[in-house]
């Protein structure tokens, strides 16, 4: 009797988490993945199953394809800069210097900042003839560029507003994890005479390797999940050269309402993510030093 | 024991809770969604029109609602419309009536045209305005907060380069040679200053219709089932628009941004610019010079689409509801209001008698340039509108940007656009 009251106690204190949790997660997957196989429905014609059409049109769509490349592209350009950044910054305000609160509270205000403020601030910087860049471009007789108006610059531009913005916040995860390496090592090492980098590279790095390969699982998944930022200063133009998996899953859904395509596109997205993080605690998890 | 009462303490409330809104209301209470696309106190206007129409209107309340941009507000419309449970009515762009009608959303505004009153209520707008809010013979929205593309030069610029301050360009061959004169050349490739701009982000093809309505081209059926996008008109326009940056040098390469344009008009970095006449109040404040308001020059004949927004009443709404949508839709248009809406906004006024009104005479008689948008209208054409009309223009629109870009030739462009717009209309025939 005391233990089905102490299960049932259990399971009401689990229950207001686990309604939210199914309510807005686990049911609106499912239901996604399960629209993906019928058509959008239209005031004629309600839905009806259509088996994998709705993949076979994604995997014709050149747009999906461009949106795919560009997300990869996306993905390489910020995920391995902003990690190394944030390391760098780190060790950096780690040490004994200077203002150091002062710098870490400016490196971490891009992450404060809102990404549609962000975005602004950053049109503005890109801006032709004026721009900040351009004026500072100017200053050294180099000729201002449309930097978001042109096809060979506008996804890297993108993606620098991106790293400024991840950078500082995994650096948070990286300073919170060398403050836990005990500074006995330190001492030890420089009574062994190791040089700086040689610190680093044996001690400091692999015992990062957990923090590591957490602020790897959340810049992918961040990698993938970008879009206000483009919404606010390209709108994956021009000619979708900066168009991202989930603007085209925003343009199919709520500008084309097209939302079966949409929910196909969400789920090849979901399971390509899901692949990846698993890849990478297979593939990590075992080479990784915890204490 | 315990647990029971729990249980039914639970089911009590929810009981309550479902209940609630079935209460009986006793007054017609309508919803108003809008959006805000231009700057200045628009929701305080609104909220204004709804309690003065209260006032006017014993029995019916008016709640309207702020709901984002042009896309958020169809968004919240259209999902509330699929969950059984719209807002009676709203503001929403005049393209998106084809999208509308195609999920079944709204109905038609001649369904409450009933007296004489009414039916020369409908007939008091610009006809260039009702292009947009008809087809098939009926009429689905009604004309609101409505806009067209002008342009807008500096003065003292054209006093530098010689020209004469208050005459702007009426050909195309002017606007080139009057843009060759006002650039600067920074001599590797830019400017310093340019001629001209006109914006191509986001929605490159509202902009791109004042072309293709000039070179004697049209876009688009009247049934919203068929594209022109490679007709040899339609390609001389883009032909044009490419030209004036790659061969003449006197537009800024590459994307211009839609939302910057107005500041490098103020910055001085573009002598003449191409926007919407909702810009005016904005340019008015923040120009540090005198500058001046045109029609488009033109190429075969002159010629601008409409832009803006219809108010729609919802087909799911309850009829009693629907009626007093329609008393607000038809306040909101008088005469008096439309012509303050036009002082207040920016936007065009929606009806000529409008423009004899006291309120907007001594405003066109202070500030000349707010008439120019009226002028336009004559030769005003309606605004790119088909069926699936997003993905429709958004094929137009990658076409642009690749040609504007050169990664494309216009033709080419144009022929890839179109064959993606065929795919997509094809089914709708």
């Amino acid at each position: 009797m005391t233990r089905t009251r102490a299960a049932i106690h259990g399971w009401l204190l689990l229950l207001p988490a686990m309604a939210l949790l199914a309510l807005f997660t686990h049911w609106p997957a499912l239901a996604t993945f399960i629209d993906s196989f019928y058509s959008t429905p239209r005031p004629i014609r309600p839905a009806h199953f259509v088996g994998l059409a709705n993949y076979a049109t994604l995997a014709d769509d050149p747009i999906f394809w461009q949106a795919l490349t560009n997300n990869l592209w996306f993905a390489l350009g910020t995920i391995p800069v902003s990690i190394a950044l944030a390391l760098l910054m780190a060790l950096w305000v780690n040490d004994r210097i200077a203002g150091r609160t002062l710098i870490r509270m400016a490196y971490f205000t891009p992450t404060v900042l809102p990404m549609i403020a962000i975005a602004n601030i950053w049109l503005f910087f890109y801006t032709p003839q004026y721009g900040l860049l351009a004026q500072v471009l100017g200053a050294f007789g180099i000729a201002s560029h449309n930097w978001l108006g042109s096809q060979d610059t506008a996804l890297i531009c993108v993606m620098i507003v991106a790293i400024w913005k991840e950078a500082g916040f995994f650096m948070i995860f990286y300073l919170a994890a060398l403050q836990q390496i005990p500074p006995s090592l330190a001492e030890a090492s420089a009574l062994e005479g190791a040089s700086r980098f040689y610190y680093f590279r044996r001690i400091q790095f692999p015992l990062l390797m957990p923090t590591t390969l957490f602020v790897l699982i959340n810049a992918v998944i961040n990698a993938f999940r970008t879009v206000d930022h483009i919404i606010v200063m390209t709108h994956g133009g021009p000619d979708n050269a900066t168009s991202l998996l989930l603007f085209r899953i925003y343009e199919l859904g709520f500008n084309f309402w097209d939302t079966s395509l949409a929910s196909a596109l969400t789920v090849v997205l979901l399971v390509g993510l899901a692949l990846v993080a698993f890849a990478q605690w297979a593939f990590l998890e075992p080479r990784i030093h915890y204490r | 024991m315990k647990r029971r009462e729990f249980l039914k303490a639970t089911a009590g409330v929810a009981a309550g809770l479902i209940a609630k809104p079935a209460l009986a209301q006793s007054a017609t209470e309508i919803t108003f969604f809008f959006p805000v696309a231009v700057g200045g106190p628009i929701t305080k206007i609104i909220d204004g029109y709804a309690a003065d129409f209260e006032k006017a209107n014993a029995g019916v309340k008016v709640k309207p609602v702020y709901a984002g941009t042009y896309q958020e507000t169809l968004i919240k419309v259209l999902t509330g419309h699929k969950s059984g449970n719209p807002p009676t009515s709203s503001v929403l762009l005049s393209t998106d009536m084809f999208t509308l009608i195609d999920e079944d959303a709204i109905a038609p505004i001649d369904d409450f045209v009933k007296s004489d009153d009414d039916k020369a209520w409908l007939k008091s707008f610009f006809p260039a305005f009702m292009l947009n809010s008809r087809t098939g013979g009926k009429t689905w929205g009604a004309p609101f907060q409505r806009s067209t593309v002008v342009m807008y030069w500096n003065k003292e610029l054209f006093k530098e380069a010689g020209l004469d301050p208050e005459k702007p360009p009426a050909t195309w061959a002017e606007q080139v040679a009057f843009a060759q004169k006002l650039t600067k050349p920074d001599g590797s490739g830019g400017a310093s200053q340019w001629g001209m701009q006109v914006p191509s982000s986001g929605f490159p093809y509202w902009l791109f219709q004042g072309f293709t309505t000039q070179a004697g081209g049209i876009l688009m059926n009247e049934a919203g089932d068929r594209t022109f996008y490679d007709k040899p008109e339609v390609i001389e326009a883009l032909s044009y628009w490419v030209d004036l940056s790659r061969k003449y040098k006197v537009h800024p390469p590459g994307i211009v941004e839609w939302g910057t344009t107005p500041k490098d008009f103020f910055e001085r970095k573009t002598a003449m610019m191409w926007t919407t006449t909702g810009n005016l109040t904005n340019v008015r404040n923040s120009a540090k010079f005198p500058f001046g308001v045109g029609m488009l020059p033109a190429g075969k004949r002159r010629g601008s689409p409409t832009g803006g927004g219809n108010f729609y009443i919802s087909k799911k709404a309850p009829k009693a509801q629907q009626e007093a949508a329609f008393k607000f839709a038809r306040f909101l248009t008088t005469p008096e209001r439309a012509a303050q809406w036009c002082v207040d906004t920016g936007y065009v006024a929606v009806r000529p008698d409008s423009f004899d009104t006291e309120a907007l005479k001594k405003y066109v008689a202070d500030f000349p340039p707010a008439a120019v948008a009226r002028d336009q209208l004559q030769y005003a054409v309606a605004e790119l509108s088909t069926h699936e009309n997003q993905r429709v223009t958004k094929a137009l629109n990658d076409g642009l940007q690749a040609a504007l870009t050169g990664t494309k030739a216009p033709a080419q462009a144009m022929k890839d656009s179109q064959a993606e717009a065929e795919r997509i209309l094809s089914r709708y025939r």
